[in-house]
């Protein structure tokens, strides 16, 4: 997680990396890219078949022989394929080098590590901050609504195109969680392992609750100009800040939030009678709120929560979950923090009875921290104890050879 | 002087068999190869890594979240769950072997429990501390003590064994709901099955722990 840095000004203040940066990822990321033409349509859950369109993806390590080895990282809300390296535009350490790397439970000298940016992203994939080449011009609203099952079929298609079958393993937090479960419901024979991490079934009226926020937030910014604002050259970052700002709460914990900053004061041994960010927290938040625009598209913010909104596999089958995994092959590992209620326990244990009911075969474990939804990016010894031990098992059941698994 | 200083109870994990317990042996020793088990109840999954040992498919439900993630830390498929309140959740017939290993004793009702084993295993195996073997019964009579032994050692007011009973009181149970024994064992202090076919008496005195192989009877 990042530090608490000053930030004096009394407002959000503008971003310090130019739109340049970020719109130049946007069309050409950094990364490799898998471009699928009019003979290979996304065929999107509104009906409409996306094409042509990109999906921009990292890879770490190597593809065994017999092409066993593969794992696809699926990545949360606001995430990308920049799960291990440094960060293109930001600077930053890769999101999940917790996890990934060498000597980490996800090790690239084992395994065949992929992640893709997500349709309706920004930052390779497309998405409604790309240009639309029907009209030369960024999508913006034309974009069409995207789904959780989107996003996945759109990640097999580059699954298939990489020459892959079944994947070793797929994993996912929040967002990345929602995926993982679509792949175990949507292609459960090319699923051998799915781990699981901190999510849902479905997201609960509390969560869309949060999104509607997060995007009335950005659609009242008079910079949003709904939704062209790329053709005015300018970015709602001021709505979109505060959209960050109230999920950032959501990611935390009363508690984590009280040991991080109590109510003590920033730079400051008196309250200065304004509104000033007094308070470290305010401070906390509000560079949360500005380092975030710097490197996300305010529509695709919009387009990704609803995604998130829309998930729902039991209404997928019938209205009954266990449906969805009947004869599911696939070894599952769920994993829930106690203190997150953004997707609580009781989430993970409604999975986890479904997949029961399905015999297939789950371990879920509930970790004790009082580090909030978060609790799966940061360091948490038991919940890499735990992946590594399952990636293992699993290894083994799949017959990866020591030096590969 | 209390009744547990003038008769150390001697319990089983003072005199184990290999690296794994001896009531595990036995109960690794009724499931056939290749079968597919669910233990209820699994602690920190020893009995579990016994059975992957001999290539069987086991699952594991357990209450406490320590044991759990311990369970899940040596690779094993367990989740965390309640034997009272979760068991309704898996399908009839999902399992070979349903086992509830020193669980039942802490189960809130231990006949709809042994009910849902049946319903989703189509054998279920059952050990329980015996109430009846001498020890307990001196340990009241001559101490005027509830028991406490090294394998329950815990006081009557914090104790999560809610539902004791003897061999003898199983048995009635099992009758009662139309459960057929297929195979019974009762075993001495040190987890060694009592070898001779004694009348049940004999075993609800000297057994230190029952063990029941269970299949569903003709009434059912």
């Amino acid at each position: 997680m990042v530090g608490v840095k000053s930030v004096p000004s009394p407002t959000i203040p503008s971003p310090a990396i130019s739109a340049d940066d970020r719109s130049h990822e946007v069309d050409h990321p950094s990364s490799e890219v898998a471009l699928f033409g009019a003979d290979q349509p996304l065929r999107l859950d509104c009906g409409v078949d996306l094409t042509p369109f990109q999906i921009a993806y990292k890879t770490y390590g190597e593809l065994n022989a017999d092409r066993s080895n593969a794992v696809l990282i699926c990545h949360a809300l606001t995430g990308d394929q920049h799960v291990a390296n440094v960060h293109p535009v930001t600077g930053k350490p890769g999101w999940w080098e917790t996890l990934v790397g060498p000597g980490r439970p996800l090790d690239p000298t084992r395994y065949f590590i992929i992640c893709s940016n997500v349709i309706g992203g920004c930052m390779g994939s497309t998405g409604p901050a790309s240009i639309n080449p029907a009209t030369g011009k960024v999508w913006g609203l034309d974009f069409p609504v995207i789904t959780i099952p989107d996003m996945v079929r759109a990640q097999a298609m580059l699954i298939d195109r990489l020459g892959i079958d079944t994947l070793f393993a797929v994993v996912g937090g929040s967002m990345g969680g929602m995926q993982v479960l679509q792949w175990t419901a949507a292609y459960p024979a090319r699923v051998y392992s799915a781990l699981a991490i901190a999510c849902a079934t479905r997201h609960s009226a509390q969560n869309i609750a949060f999104h509607e926020l997060g995007r009335q937030a950005v659609m009242a910014d008079p910079d949003w100009h709904n939704g062209a604002y790329a053709d005015q050259g300018i970015h709602p970052h001021r709505g979109l800040a505060v959209a960050r700002m109230a999920a950032h709460i959501t990611y935390l914990s009363d508690a984590a939030l009280h040991r991080k900053f109590g109510r003590r004061m920033q730079d400051r041994e008196l309250p200065t009678f304004s509104f000033d960010a007094d308070f470290q927290v305010e401070s906390y938040l509000r560079y949360q709120g500005s380092s975030f625009v710097e490197r996300f598209d305010a529509n695709s913010y919009l387009y990704l929560t609803r995604a998130m909104d829309y998930f729902d596999i039991a209404g997928d089958h019938d209205g009954v979950l266990a449906k969805a995994f009947a004869g599911i092959e696939t070894r599952f590992c769920v994993v829930s923090f106690t203190s997150d209620w953004l997707f609580p326990t009781s989430e993970s244990r409604a999975l986890v009875h479904a997949l029961n009911a399905s015999s297939a075969r789950v371990s879920f474990a509930e970790i004790e921290t009082d580090r909030g939804h978060d609790a799966f990016l940061l360091d948490v010894p038991e919940f890499f104890d735990i992946s590594r031990a399952f990636l293992q098992s699993a290894g083994k059941a799949r017959g990866l050879t020591a030096k590969d698994g | 002087m209390s009744v547990q200083e003038v008769l150390p109870l001697n319990g089983l994990a003072s005199e184990q068999s290999g690296p794994f317990r001896a009531d595990h042996l036995l109960v690794a020793e009724m499931v056939k190869p290749g079968s597919k088990v669910l233990d209820v109840g699994c602690g920190e999954g020893d009995l579990l890594q016994l059975l992957e040992t001999r290539g069987i498919d086991g699952r594991g439900i357990e209450l406490s979240r320590e044991g759990v993630n311990r369970c899940v830390a040596k690779g094993l498929a367990v989740v965390q769950g309640d034997a009272d309140t979760d068991l309704v959740n898996y399908p009839d017939d999902a399992f070979d072997y349903v086992i509830l290993s020193q669980t039942l004793q802490a189960t809130r009702q231990p006949k709809v429990v042994l009910e849902n084993l049946l319903r989703i295993g189509r054998r279920a195996i059952v050990s329980f501390p015996n109430f009846g073997f001498w020890r307990m019964r001196l340990q009241l009579l001559v101490g005027g003590h509830m028991p406490r032994t090294e394998n329950l050692p815990a006081s009557w007011y914090d104790t999560a064994n809610i539902h004791f009973c003897t061999i003898k009181d199983f048995v009635e149970l099992c009758d009662e709901i139309h459960v057929k024994m297929e195979r019974a064992e009762a075993l001495d202090l040190y987890g060694r099955p009592l070898r001779l076919r004694l009348p049940w008496w004999v075993w609800n005195l000297f057994g230190e722990q029952g063990v029941f192989l269970l299949s569903r009877g003709q009434g059912k």
